[in-house]
C-alpha cells in the first residue's frame, strides 16, 4: 500500500519532472517545448468532455481558437497585458461555451457531433469573412505584450512563454484533478456510462454537462490564449476542424480519462510531426495514422495502456510456459 | 379517508398518436402501502411508471405526492422528493463497483456534488454506508467487484440497493424478479419482505407468488386502463381478470 503509493507519487512528479528538465536541456528549442504544453492543455480539455463526459465534440477547436482570437485581440486594441488578456480570454470562451453547451447539451450521438461541427465552421467562416478584424487569411499580426508582472519579458528565446505555459498548465491539471476525483467527476464518469441511471438517483444530467462543458471551454480558451500569446500571432488555422481532429487524435492517442493520456499523446504527435516532417512532409500524416490505428487495435486505454498491457503478455507468456 | 395519501393518481391518461397507453389511470397508495399492479404484457404498466416518474409527459392528469402536485417536475426533481424507481431492465454504471455504484447514488442524495474541496471525507462516509447497505442486503461480497461481473440476481438486488439508498417515500418496483433465474429468485422474495415498512410501495410483478405473497391490494392494468382492484382473495376470484390475464385455469 505504501509502495503503491509512493510509485503513484513518483508517476505523478515525472511529466513535471521532464518539463522542467527539458528547460535546461534545450534551451535552443523552447518554442517547441511551449507548443507541446499547449496541445497537452487542449487535450486536457477535450478530455474532460469527451473522454469523462462522454459529450461527443469535435468543436473544441472553437474555443481553442476563439481564445487565440481573444487574447490576441485584447492585446492589440485594450491592453498589452498578457494576464489580463488570458482572463478575458477564459472569460470569453466560458461564456461561449455556456450559451452554446446550453443550446445543443440535451442532445446526444451524431446529432450532437453534427452541432459542434456546425459551431466550429460558424466561427471559421467568420474569422475568415471578418478580415477587418481578424486579419482573415494573413492571420492577426502585431501582437505586442507587456512582460508579465512587469518583470518576465516575452523574447525571441522564449523562455518567459515556455514557464507561463508550464505555470498554466499546472494550474489547470490541478484544477482537472479535483473535478475529476470529486462527486461532480463520479456523477460525470456516471452520466457517461448511463444518464438514465443518473437521472433515476436524482442527478440534473444536463446542468452537470453543462458544467464540465463550460469549463472545458475555458481550459481549451486558455490554451489558444497561451498560443497566441506564445507566438505573438493568431492564424486561421487555430479555427480549422483540422484542430478538433489533430487534439482528439492526441488525447485517443495517449488515452482517455487519465489526464495525463493528454500528456503522451500531444508530445508524442508533435514529436512525429516535427521528426517525420523532416524526412517527407507528407510522411508524418502516414507514421501519426498507423500509430493511432496500431494504438486502438491493440492497447485499449491508449499508449498509457503500453506498461500494463506488456506485463499483462509476460504474465500470460508464462502461465504459458508453466503449462 | 381523511389521512394524507403518500401517492395520488387521478385521472392519468396518455397515447402514442392511436396507441391509448393510459386511460383515466386513478390510483392511491397509503403510507406503508403495498399495492401490486399487474396486467399483461403491453398493458401499460412501465409506461405508467414512467408517467409518475416523470420519464414520460402524460396528457391529462394529476399526480401527487403527499399532497404535493408533481406537475411539471423533472424526474430527477421528483426523485428528490422522495418517488423513487427501480427499473425492469436494470440501470446500472457496469464499468463501477457494486459499492461505488451506491455510494454515487449516497452522495447524490445528500447534494455534495458541487463540492470541489475536502470531499474527501463526505466520499468516503459516502462509501461506509454503500457498504453498510451492501451488508444488509447480504450481498457485502460484491462490494468490490464490477457491476458487470456480478450475477443476475446481484444485479437485480443492488437495484433495489440504490433505490432504498435515496431515501424514498414512495418506491416503484418494476419487475424486481425480472430475468433472475429460479434459484436466485428467493434472495429477490427475501429482500422485498425486509423492506422497511414506512415506504409505499406499488411493485409491478408477473410471478404471482411475489404477487401474492407481498401485496395487500392488487390493481390489474389491461390495455391502459384500470380493469379490476382488490384484494389478492378477490381478484383471482374476478373472472374478468381471469380472463384476461390469469388464463382459464385458477391459481
Amino acid at each position: 500500500m505504501r509502495r503503491a503509493r509512493v510509485v503513484a507519487a513518483i508517476g505523478h512528479a515525472v511529466p513535471w519532472a521532464i518539463a522542467v528538465v527539458y528547460f535546461f536541456a534545450v534551451p535552443s528549442d523552447l518554442d517547441f517545448g511551449t507548443q507541446v504544453m499547449i496541445w497537452i492543455l487542449f487535450a486536457m480539455s477535450l478530455d474532460l468532455a469527451l473522454g469523462y463526459a462522454g459529450i461527443l465534440t469535435l468543436g473544441q477547436a472553437a474555443f481553442f481558437g476563439l481564445g487565440a482570437y481573444t487574447a490576441g485581440l485584447f492585446a492589440i486594441h485594450l491592453s498589452p497585458d498578457p494576464l489580463l488578456g488570458h482572463l478575458a480570454a477564459i472569460g470569453v470562451t466560458m461564456l461561449v461555451g455556456a450559451l452554446t453547451g446550453a443550446m445543443i447539451l440535451h442532445t446526444t450521438g451524431v446529432t450532437l457531433l453534427m452541432l459542434t461541427l456546425a459551431i466550429v465552421s460558424v466561427l471559421s467562416q467568420y474569422a475568415n469573412q471578418a478580415t477587418d478584424l481578424t486579419g482573415g487569411d494573413n492571420g492577426l499580426q502585431g501582437i505586442r505584450l507587456d512582460p508579465i508582472f512587469g518583470v518576465f519579458e516575452f523574447n525571441i528565446f522564449g523562455k518567459t512563454a515556455y514557464f507561463y505555459a508550464l505555470v498554466v498548465l499546472f494550474g489547470w491539471f490541478v484544477l482537472a484533478r479535483r473535478i475529476v476525483h470529486s462527486p461532480f467527476g463520479r456523477s460525470l464518469d456516471g452520466i457517461r456510462q448511463n444518464p438514465h441511471r443518473m437521472r433515476a438517483i436524482g442527478t440534473p444530467v444536463w446542468w452537470r454537462l453543462l458544467a464540465i462543458y463550460t469549463i472545458s471551454a475555458a481550459m481549451a480558451g486558455s490554451a489558444g490564449a497561451l498560443s497566441a500569446h506564445a507566438t505573438r500571432f493568431v492564424g486561421l488555422s487555430v479555427l480549422d476542424l483540422l484542430t478538433s481532429g489533430t487534439v482528439t487524435v492526441a488525447l485517443i492517442l495517449g488515452g482517455t480519462r487519465r489526464l495525463y493520456g493528454g500528456f503522451i499523446g500531444a508530445t508524442i504527435y508533435l514529436v512525429v510531426q516535427d521528426y517525420s516532417a523532416k524526412i517527407s512532409p507528407f510522411f508524418w500524416e502516414f507514421v501519426v495514422g498507423g500509430l493511432l490505428i496500431a494504438t486502438v487495435l491493440l492497447l485499449e486505454g491508449g499508449l498509457l495502456d503500453f506498461g500494463p498491457a506488456v506485463l499483462r503478455l509476460r504474465d500470460r507468456w508464462q502461465a504459458g510456459q508453466r503449462r | 379517508m381523511s389521512t394524507t395519501r403518500a401517492l395520488s393518481v387521478r385521472g392519468l391518461a396518455k397515447r402514442f398518436g392511436a396507441l391509448v397507453v393510459a386511460q383515466e389511470i386513478d390510483l392511491d397508495l397509503a403510507p406503508g402501502a403495498r399495492v401490486a399492479l399487474i396486467g399483461p404484457n403491453g398493458a401499460g404498466k412501465t409506461t405508467f411508471v414512467n408517467l409518475l416518474t416523470g420519464f414520460l409527459e402524460p396528457d391529462r392528469g394529476r399526480i401527487e405526492l403527499w399532497g404535493q402536485s408533481l406537475q411539471g417536475l423533472r424526474p430527477e426533481q421528483r426523485v428528490r422528493r422522495g418517488l423513487v424507481r427501480t427499473h425492469q431492465i436494470n440501470q446500472l454504471l457496469a464499468d463501477n463497483t457494486a459499492r461505488d455504484n451506491l455510494a454515487i447514488a449516497i452522495a447524490e442524495r445528500d447534494r455534495h456534488a458541487w463540492r470541489l474541496f475536502r470531499f474527501g471525507r463526505q466520499w468516503d462516509r459516502c462509501c461506509e454506508e454503500a457498504q453498510q447497505r451492501l451488508e444488509e442486503m447480504e450481498t457485502a461480497a460484491a462490494a468490490d467487484r464490477r457491476v458487470s461481473e456480478l450475477p443476475y440476481g446481484e444485479q437485480r438486488l443492488l437495484e433495489i440497493a440504490i433505490a432504498l439508498s435515496l431515501r424514498p417515500r414512495v418506491l416503484l418496483l418494476d419487475e424486481p424478479a425480472a430475468g433472475v433465474p429460479s434459484h436466485e429468485t428467493e434472495v429477490i422474495h427475501q429482500a422485498l419482505d425486509r423492506l422497511p415498512a414506512d415506504i409505499a410501495i406499488l411493485i409491478i410483478e408477473h410471478d404471482m407468488g411475489v404477487v401474492f405473497r407481498f401485496a395487500h391490494e392488487i390493481v390489474v392494468l389491461a390495455q391502459g386502463r384500470v380493469l379490476a382492484r382488490g384484494s389478492p382473495a378477490a381478484i383471482s376470484a374476478d373472472p374478468r381478470v381471469r380472463a384476461v390475464y390469469l388464463g382459464k385455469s385458477p391459481v
